[in-house]
């Protein structure tokens, strides 16, 4: 652990935000003021939050379906991104983008994607552009297990390696693509797959805070330097469904159960943090009521926000018609 | 005012838009061609149509970037790059290959702006050479802008003629939304005279080619050059045509149209494309719904047939609507049947 521990704090406070935010999230969904479908990201915090704290204001990152988490990790606003979430017309995307498609240009945040496997192609792009500029930025692709299948998926492997771009694969694998197992839809394995790009892989537990981010320094400290391409393989599980609602007949009756009392994210960082004296217990529970206040402000406030009008429809269309 | 190609028109719009925006880059396969080839050649295409021939040599391999066969990234490439402050033109080869990148174009690039809040700038050109002419066939001759037209958040250009092409090229590469660029491929070798240095064609314009009092002839990319046939020979036995050439499906000028349907009361649409959800149907549908009290008799479509693109040169000559079938369409409808 070479982190200060104001870095640890922030990290801390972020996996726990988007914790909160999804759980919560799984409480609102089934009251009905939430509309179309809804991913959550809980149980893989730490992928999305160890990446994100290696990251500079100009680099650039690119979501899944599941976008939530990196929204969050990125610093999106979570009281925009609840607007949003409730089709508000003050949201990060005005109402009109909802749930999958939460981004942030202003944070480098290139938005969550509704086609599995639409947005490595497109952060390949942003890579060309950081190398245009020649700053050491870069750009970087979340990707599930799900979308490690698409071929587009491949084609950006080889682009980057091809053009030699500042480009991070993160690839996140949950166990599950949908409703199938991910052993079942991955023929071969992931890193491998990878490394046949000629992509170096640094693997990471999903589940650790400290596994990830370290794997994640040196793989974007590797396509800062100009050395190419290179790739995160992490593997935790995903606590709710593939969407809210989804009965989840593919899992094993105590599965989520048994992850959350032996590998949990928030579990393993407040016991590697208190277990080395850097916070207590009482510091983190501090944190933990803030986060939530954070999040019961947050919901409150999008419940009541203004619902967008035929204006907002037609607007943002295009810059100029 | 130089007399140029098509080809060369375009090719001038690039060169003149790199040299002006050093955010402007060019990707797609084979644009400088030769990148790991034995000769050494670093520019052993220019594109396989010549369009982006030179600049590889003028601007260097970061600006003009050859890429593998993976129409997804490419397109991906210029959607990423755009967002991220870069004026891309990206280059697809042939239309039909949109098949494997549609992805990017319809879900991605045409709804960033619209889903994002309103931040987004994706100011990407997306060019492709189109169309019959070249017995290429069912998967190396179509002309889809119908498809492209339909989607919100995408405009589409359609030039006809090297001038246009050239201020449409320069228009694209600057417009802040992305753009579909169509170059008709048996168009490319057409010289036509081109004003030199600074020359923007705004879209959303049509080009009253022609004009006449007793029909509305409206054509786009090669049939304009084709109605131009039919409406000049009909001109020497006194049926004289207004003739528009649309340039852009989207935005789409209604009202030169419109303007000229109630002055003439009679249409004919030509569109190289299938005819069902063509631009030729659209045209009829805007006549229909907004032109109907100045119609004199049924609006005439002239389509290639509800086919695939055939090989034979007998098939393709064929399929594509020719000057004579405009001629028969124009006659029909003065005939009012």
């Amino acid at each position: 652990m070479q982190q200060s521990p104001d870095q640890i704090r922030q990290a801390y406070r972020q996996m726990r935000l988007i914790r909160e935010f999804e759980e919560r999230l799984h409480v609102e969904s089934p009251k009905g003021e939430i509309a179309g479908f809804t991913h959550l990201y809980s149980g893989q915090e730490a992928i999305a939050v160890g990446v994100c704290e290696n990251l500079r204001d100009s680099d650039f990152i690119i979501s899944t379906h599941r976008g939530h988490g990196h929204c969050l990790a990125r610093g999106c606003d979570p009281k925009g991104m609840m607007h949003e979430i409730y089709g508000r017309a003050d949201g990060l995307g005005k109402g009109r983008g909802g749930s999958m498609h939460i981004a942030d240009l202003d944070k480098g945040m290139l938005g969550a994607n509704g086609i599995v496997g639409g947005g490595q192609p497109i952060a390949v792009g942003a890579a060309v552009a950081c190398k245009a500029r020649g700053d050491g930025s870069v750009s970087v692709s979340f990707t599930g297990d799900g979308a490690s299948n698409q071929g587009t998926v491949f084609e950006a492997m080889n682009m980057a390696v091809v053009l030699k771009l500042p480009k991070v694969f993160v690839l996140e694998n949950n166990g599950y693509s949908e409703h199938t197992g991910a052993s079942y839809g991955i023929g071969g394995d992931l890193k491998t797959r990878t490394e046949g790009f000629g992509i170096p892989v640094w693997e990471a537990d999903g589940f650790d805070y400290f596994s990830v981010y370290e794997a994640a320094a040196k793989a974007i400290d590797h396509a800062r330097a100009g050395k190419g391409p290179s790739a995160i393989l992490a593997t935790a599980t995903r606590y709710f469904g593939h969407f809210e609602g989804d009965p989840q007949n593919y899992r094993a009756k105590d599965e989520v159960k048994t992850f959350r009392e032996t590998k949990d994210a928030l579990m393993q960082i407040r016991k590697k943090v208190t277990g080395a004296g850097i916070f207590t217990e009482e510091e983190l529970d501090a944190i933990d009521d803030e986060v939530l206040k954070l999040i019961d402000a947050s919901v409150e406030s999008a419940r009541n926000g203004p619902v967008p009008g035929a204006d907002i429809m037609m607007s943002d269309v295009y810059i100029d018609y | 005012m130089a007399v140029l190609t098509m080809r060369d028109a375009l090719n001038q719009a690039l060169h003149e838009e790199m040299e002006r925006d050093p955010r402007v880059i060019v990707m797609g396969e084979d644009v400088a061609g030769g990148s790991g080839g034995s000769s050494g050649n670093i520019e052993a295409a220019g594109g396989i149509f010549g369009v982006t021939k030179g600049l590889k040599t003028k601007f260097g391999a970061d600006r003009v970037i050859d890429t593998p066969i993976s129409e997804s990234a490419i397109v991906g490439l210029a959607n990423g790059s755009a967002l991220a402050g870069m004026r891309p033109v990206a280059e697809l080869m042939f239309a039909d290959f949109v098949g494997v990148s549609l992805d990017q174009i319809f879900n991605q690039m045409a709804k960033f702006r619209y889903m994002f809040g309103g931040k987004a700038k994706t100011p990407v050109v997306l060019r492709m050479s189109m169309g019959a002419g070249m017995n290429a066939a069912a998967q190396h001759s179509q002309t889809i802008y119908p498809m492209l037209t339909a989607v919100p958040g995408l405009k589409v250009v359609v030039p006809s003629n090297p001038a246009d092409a050239k201020g449409m090229m320069k228009q694209a590469i600057r417009d802040d939304d992305p753009v579909i660029f169509f170059e008709h491929k048996a168009l490319y070798s057409k010289k036509g005279e081109v004003p030199d240095g600074e020359f923007l064609v705004p879209f959303g314009e049509a080009d009253l080619v022609r004009e006449g009092k007793d029909v509305t002839v409206v054509a786009l990319a090669r049939m304009v050059p084709f109605a131009m046939k039919a409406v000049d020979k009909l001109a020497e036995e006194g049926i004289t045509c207004d003739l528009i050439d649309l340039r852009t499906t989207s935005p789409l000028d209604e009202e030169t149209v419109l303007e000229s349907l109630s002055m003439t009361g009679r249409l004919v649409v030509v569109d190289e494309s299938n005819p069902m959800c063509s631009i030729a149907s659209e045209i009829a549908g805007i006549a229909a719904s907004k032109g109907f009290h100045s119609l004199r008799a049924p609006v005439q479509k002239v389509t290639a047939p509800h086919t695939p693109v055939p090989f034979a040169r007998e098939l393709e000559r064929m399929y594509v609507p020719s000057p004579g079938d405009i001629e028969a369409a124009i006659r029909r409808v003065m005939e009012g049947v």
